[in-house]
């Protein structure tokens, strides 16, 4: 027998690894926190110019997977010159031994010290991460408020979609970015790199200056905020000379000239998800009103079918991994869906390979979809997301489905073989009445009548899931009023009765909910102003942590620490969720440019009020709302008419080059 | 599997799963230089080339030693007994000696643990077959700064399945060893167990076969 001789990992000079691993077997889950993941880099520290430690500001199930970050994370390590590595948030049992035994937050690559880095760059897909950036600024050993940190303090800098209003967190935050990551994290890395050749100078201040000249990099502390007497902003305007008024958001053209990741991360521990995710899409103008994803990613650029296949070739090559995502905001809607799922279908028959498309307009699934996606056997989950119960209420919300539109739909993936289908609806929307929420009942209950009339089976499920409404900045919806959580939990509970009021039709419904409560705080948070920082703040001194989940999450203690820090700025939590604003109202992102023209915006919030419909600008004149002339950007859309490459299978054994065998 | 471009054969059914078993996994947490698994084939592959394949696709630290064609029996029925060394920092060999002296001495030594099914109590004692203290290599010169003592232990395998977490379980019931500080377990080899108390490397048999046929 000829033992091969085996690389233990090499242990970087500045690693916490030593005091770290003895801390792992007291810990839950400790394989999250030991890196080794396939597509990980580890790079020489000392060869590096410009380092990032990138974070995700949840446990590591949640955050491996994160698109943005693997994609970050392999643009950056792609340069011979920057060193990437990646952070996660550490659950409570180890933060309490970190803190015991002095170890600092680490990043799971090379177990490195974060506070050793240049950039610590944050990733918020949603605002109930930042409790826990508190927590990893902290474990960090860096200044909390970024007013307090020193030229041996990385930069933190935030991006995702919660960074198109980074107001709350503007005091821990030295930087943010707003809009896609590919070339901004370039940019930023190359006036780094600059400022370090030519010896630093000005220090920390003179960096985060040459950063906000860019006009797409938001430095918070170059602005000040103004208040009018009643509580609402006066104004917001720069304190510097050469500081732009309005920060612009990026955006990537050319999606295929960015075909990340090649090399997705495929993790040791379990995850959320386990797959090769390509996203397929950018952008959506279905113009659903509540949706920020849908408003701020504007304007729509595809990535051809040929790219997408090969994408999909590779990474599967390179990962293992035997489910593919097409991820988009609406992935039906690509102009070639139809002949990009049948030739991957087709490509990968026999092999086990399945497909699944996370996001699927009711009005957009059809038969030959429902059957290229069983292709190959199994049926990956299917949801639907018609978010309104009632006719009316969609037409608020412009998510232009027909409940005929819907029950046809649903027939159709049970009759090709689906036995569960999932429905999902938001609870607190505009303008909303118990009518329009009991509806929701009315639908389920015919969706089995008519699945049980097509099938000839009573062997179906629907599964309703419903999601609290929460207003967000830069939607038409950023002006309306949050409902209060105990008439969301009365609705909630009316409809549950209505859906079991049939008994033989409520036992094939599933009710899935969360209750108002979390949603009023996401409400605070993501239209809140410079003044929620002091509740974040407060929360987390008292122990708020992973706030994303429900088994963390204390309604009372954010309720707390509002009652205790707002009043001292005339406000309290009232003001900042149930109140509808005005429309001259300062906002606290109105200096933070989306492309959206606010009086676009205002426009539409009237005709939601006035239940008029937006129609999609892919298929239908423009509707200036403002975004291509803005940032100069334009709809990429096909069909390209061109087909998926044709494979050349590999069989047998993958030998790695130069194997002695 | 799928990266090191393996045949593995599926089971039948609504959801097919790869034929792939491990046969006594080690504990979270503790190193291993041997563990072994069984893979069931849709067709023959030579067995280095595998070896080779497997070993790429896998992670540094991941290492497929060797790779054999089974000839028959279940790869579980030859993993009798493991052996384990488990070092125990700033614990002086002299204290864990006399710790050992009194586990050993006794018929049965009751300890308690958390499983999936609840809390359970259970002998610790039985299944040890062997249990040894070694010290640290010390050179006349250089004494260590930090004592270490180092336990070598051979334990059988029973259900529940006796861990070397129970045995310092064991340890602490009946002489209240305490190690200051996390100790690092390893298991060095599992296998048949031989009536001198010797464990046998379990892929012998095959290669024996596999040798005797090949040539």
């Amino acid at each position: 027998m000829s033992v091969p001789s085996t690389t233990p990992r090499p242990v970087a000079a500045n690693s916490v690894w030593p005091q770290l691993e003895s801390l792992l077997p007291q810990v839950t889950k400790p394989i999250q926190y030991v890196g080794g993941e396939l597509g990980a880099v580890v790079k020489d520290w000392d060869a590096a110019t410009v380092r990032w430690a990138l974070m995700y500001p949840d446990a590591y199930e949640v955050g491996l997977p994160n698109q943005g970050v693997q994609i970050l994370y392999e643009v950056l390590n792609e340069l011979p010159d920057v060193l990437a590595e990646r952070t996660y948030a550490v659950w409570p049992d180890l933060e309490k031994l970190m803190r015991a035994h002095g170890v600092p937050q680490f990043t799971v690559d090379a177990h490195r010290p974060v506070r050793d880095f240049d950039l610590f760059g944050v990733s918020f897909a949603t605002e109930l991460g930042y409790t826990n950036l508190l927590t990893a600024i902290d474990l960090a050993g860096v200044p909390l408020l970024a007013a307090d940190r020193t030229d041996a303090d990385p930069v933190i800098v935030a991006g995702g979609h919660a960074a198109f209003n980074p107001e709350p967190i503007a005091d821990f935050v030295d930087a943010a970015v707003l809009g896609d990551g590919e070339e901004a994290v370039l940019e930023i890395t190359a006036i780094v790199r600059e400022w370090k050749a030519e010896g630093c100078p000005g220090g920390r201040d003179e960096l985060l200056l040459r950063l906000a000249r860019t006009e797409s990099v938001y430095v918070p502390r170059f602005y000040d905020v103004d208040y009018l007497p009643d509580g609402r902003i006066q104004r917001v305007v720069p304190n510097r000379a050469d500081v732009p008024f309005r920060v612009h958001k990026r955006t990537t053209m050319d999606l295929d000239a960015w075909p990340y990741p090649k090399k997705p991360l495929v993790p040791l521990a379990e995850t959320v998800h386990e797959r090769y995710a390509v996203e397929i899409f950018r952008g959506c103008t279905r113009g659903c009103r509540f949706c920020q994803a849908g408003m701020i990613t504007r304007p729509v650029r595809e990535r051809s079918i040929t790219t997408v296949g090969q994408m999909v070739q590779q990474g599967l090559e390179f990962s293992g991994f035997h489910e593919v995502g097409l991820l988009s905001l609406s992935s039906a809607d690509h102009s070639e869906i139809g002949d990009m799922c049948s030739g991957l279908a087709e490509q990968y028959q026999g092999t086990n390979v399945s497909l699944s498309l996370p996001s699927t307009r009711v009005d957009a699934f059809n038969i030959d979809l429902a059957q290229e996606l069983s292709r190959n056997g199994r049926r990956t989950g299917l949801t639907f997301a018609p978010e309104g119960g009632s006719e009316r209420i969609r037409k608020v919300i412009n998510k232009m489905v027909s409940k005929d539109d819907l029950i046809r739909t649903v027939v159709t993936a049970y009759t090709n073989g689906w036995r569960q289908v999932k429905l999902y609806f938001m609870c607190g929307l505009p303008t909303e009445t118990d009518e329009d929420v009991l509806e929701i009942a009315a639908m389920a209950h015919e969706v089995i009548k008519a699945g049980r009339a097509a099938t000839g089976s009573k062997d179906i499920r629907c599964t309703v899931s419903i999601g609290g409404f929460v207003p967000k900045p830069h939607t038409p919806f950023q002006w309306a009023s949050m409902e209060r959580p105990e008439v969301i939990d009365h609705r909630l509970k009316l409809l549950k009765q209505a859906i079991n009021a049939d008994r033989s039709l409520g036992r094939a419904i599933g009710y899935r909910y969360h209750d108002g409560e979390p949603s009023l705080i996401e409400g605070l948070l993501s239209r809140g102003d410079r003044r929620v920082g002091a509740v974040i703040r407060r929360v987390w001194e008292n122990g708020g942590r992973f706030d994303g989940w429900s088994e963390h999450f204390s309604y009372q203690r954010w309720v707390d620490a509002a009652t205790e820090v707002l009043p001292a700025f005339g406000v309290d939590l009232d003001w900042y969720t149930t109140r509808e604003r005005e429309e001259l109202e300062v906002l606290p992102w109105d200096h933070l440019d989306s492309g959206l023209d606010k009086d676009w915006l205002w426009q539409d919030w009237q005709d939601s009020l006035s239940e008029y419909e937006q129609d999609d600008c892919r298929w239908t004149p423009c509707f200036d709302c403002g975004v291509c002339p803005a940032m100069d950007t334009e709809i990429q859309i096909g069909p390209t008419g061109r087909k998926l490459l044709p494979l050349t299978p590999v069989n047998g054994l993958k030998l790695p080059a130069g194997a002695q065998q | 599997m799928r990266r090191a471009g393996v045949p593995v054969a599926f089971s039948q059914g609504f959801t097919p799963h790869p034929k792939i078993s491990y046969a006594s996994a080690a504990p979270t947490g503790v190193a291993s230089e041997a563990e072994y698994l069984e893979v069931g084939l849709r067709e023959p592959v030579d067995p280095a080339a595998l070896r080779a394949a497997l070993d790429a696709a896998l992670s540094p630290g991941l290492d497929v030693l060797d790779v054999v064609v089974a000839s028959g029996g279940g790869l579980a029925d030859r993993i009798e007994a493991s052996h384990w060394r488990i070092e125990l920092p700033e614990v002086d060999p002299a204290v864990l000696a006399a710790a050992v002296a009194t586990f050993t001495a006794a018929d049965e030594v009751m300890v308690e643990r958390m499983t999936k099914q609840g809390r359970r109590t259970f002998d610790a004692r039985g299944a040890v077959i062997t249990i040894d203290v070694s010290g640290p290599p010390v050179t006349p010169s250089v004494a260590p700064a930090v004592p270490c003592a180092i336990l070598e232990l051979v334990v059988r395998q029973v259900t529940p399945s006796v861990r070397p977490d129970d045995v310092l379980s064991g340890l602490r019931v009946v002489a209240g060893l305490e190690p200051p500080v996390a100790p690092k377990v390893i298991r060095l080899a599992q296998g048949t167990l031989t009536a001198q108390g010797a464990i046998v490397d379990p892929l012998d048999a095959d290669r024996d076969g596999a040798t005797i046929g090949g040539r």
